[in-house]
C-alpha cells in the first residue's frame, strides 16, 4: 500500500518539477534570438534524445528479463525501415505486426 | 495556411500515436490501481504529470517503499530530457505570450515535440502563430486520450494479456518518432551516437546515462553539420 500523504507529496512535487523542466528554456528565453551556433545544435535534439530513450528498452527488454530478444530486434528494424520509407503509422503497424507474426511463428 | 488549418493539420499528424497512447495510458491506469491508488489518485497523477515513463518510475519506487525524495528524484531525472525539448522549441514557439508558453510547456510530451519539430523544419514558411496552432493541434488529440484511457484502465482494472507484448509498444513509438527525424547525414550520426552511447552508459544511475547519450548525440550531430558546411565551402570557394 502507498501511504496517502506520501502519494500526494510525490505527485504534486513531480507535477510541479516536471512542469518547471518543460517550461525552463521556453519560459525564460521566450522570443529571444538564439545564437546561430546554438540553433545548429538544437536541430539535433529530437534525433538524439529519442534513440537514447528506446535503445536500452529495445536491447534489454523487461519482458524477457533483460536479455536481448532476436524477435524484438528484427521487429524494431522492420519498424524503422517502414517509418523511414512510408511514415509514422506504418512504423507502428509494421513494428507490432512483425513482432506478433514472428512470435506466432517461433513460439 | 490559416491557424485553423494548422491546428487540424497537427491533429491529424499526431493521430497515428493514438495506437500507442491508448494501450500505454490504460496500462498506467491498471498498474496504478494494482499498486493501491484510488481512481482520483490515479487520475491526479496522469493529469498533473502527463509523462508516462516518469509516472511508472515513481509508482514502482513508491511500491518498493523507497523514500519520497528518492522516488521524486528518479522520476524527475527521467523527465530532464524535456529541458532539451524546451530549448529546441524556443526558435519556433518562443515568441508566444507567457501564458500560452506555460500551457505549451505543460503539454510538452515526446509525440508533440517530435511531430511538431519535424513539421517546422519541413515547412520553413510556417509563421509563428501557425506554428503555435499546429502545436496545440498535436496535443488536442493526444491529451484527451491520455486522460481518458488512464481512467478506462483504472476503471476496468484488467491488464492486457502479456501475449500482446505491449512492452514493445514503447520502443516502437519512439522508433516511429525518430524515423522521420533522421533526414540527413548529421541526423543519422546524431541518432547512432546517442543510441549507442545510451547502451554504453545504461549503468549510470538516475537515468543520467540517457542525458549523457543525448547530449553527446546533439553535440556530434551539430559538429557534423558544421564540418560538412565547412567542407562544402572549401570545395567551392
Amino acid at each position: 500500500m502507498i501511504d496517502t500523504t506520501t502519494f500526494w507529496t510525490l505527485t504534486i512535487s513531480l507535477g510541479v518539477g516536471t512542469f518547471l523542466i518543460r517550461f525552463s528554456f521556453l519560459g525564460l528565453l521566450g522570443g529571444r534570438k538564439l545564437p546561430d551556433r546554438a540553433l545548429i545544435y538544437l536541430r539535433y535534439v529530437g534525433a538524439a534524445v529519442l534513440p537514447a530513450m528506446f535503445m536500452p528498452l529495445l536491447v534489454w527488454p523487461e519482458a524477457t528479463g533483460g536479455s536481448p530478444d532476436t524477435i524484438r530486434l528484427l521487429s524494431a528494424l522492420a519498424a524503422l525501415a517502414a517509418g523511414v520509407r512510408f511514415g509514422v503509422i506504418w512504423a507502428i503497424l509494421v513494428g507490432m505486426g512483425t513482432l506478433y507474426f514472428l512470435q506466432f511463428l517461433f513460439s | 495556411m490559416t491557424t485553423r488549418q494548422a491546428f487540424w493539420c497537427g491533429y491529424l499528424d499526431c493521430a497515428p500515436f493514438i495506437l500507442i497512447v491508448v494501450p500505454y495510458s490504460m496500462l498506467f491506469g491498471v498498474v496504478a490501481r494494482d499498486a493501491g491508488l484510488d481512481i482520483l489518485q490515479t487520475m491526479a497523477m496522469s493529469v498533473l504529470v502527463i509523462a508516462g515513463a516518469s509516472q511508472f518510475t515513481a509508482l514502482a519506487l513508491l511500491q518498493d517503499q523507497a523514500p519520497v525524495f528518492v522516488a521524486l528524484a528518479a522520476a524527475l531525472a527521467v523527465n530532464l530530457r524535456m529541458a532539451m525539448y524546451s530549448a529546441a522549441l524556443v526558435p519556433h514557439i518562443g515568441h508566444a505570450r507567457l501564458g500560452l508558453r506555460a500551457i505549451m510547456a505543460y503539454l510538452m510530451v515526446d509525440q508533440a515535440f517530435a511531430v511538431a519539430v519535424r513539421t517546422y523544419e519541413d515547412r520553413p514558411e510556417m509563421t509563428p502563430p501557425i506554428k503555435v496552432a499546429y502545436y496545440f493541434g498535436c496535443m488536442a488529440l493526444i491529451c484527451p486520450f491520455w486522460y481518458g484511457f488512464t481512467l478506462m484502465g483504472a476503471l476496468v482494472g484488467q491488464a492486457i494479456p502479456a501475449a500482446f507484448s505491449l512492452d514493445f509498444a514503447v520502443p516502437v513509438c519512439f522508433i516511429a518518432l525518430t524515423a522521420p527525424l533522421v533526414r540527413s547525414g548529421p541526423h543519422v550520426i546524431a541518432a547512432l551516437v546517442a543510441g549507442i552511447t545510451a547502451l554504453a552508459f545504461a549503468w549510470v544511475p538516475w537515468s543520467l546515462g540517457l542525458l549523457i547519450a543525448a547530449g553527446l548525440g546533439v553535440f556530434v550531430g551539430g559538429q557534423a553539420e558544421i564540418l560538412l558546411a565547412r567542407w562544402a565551402q572549401g570545395s567551392n570557394p
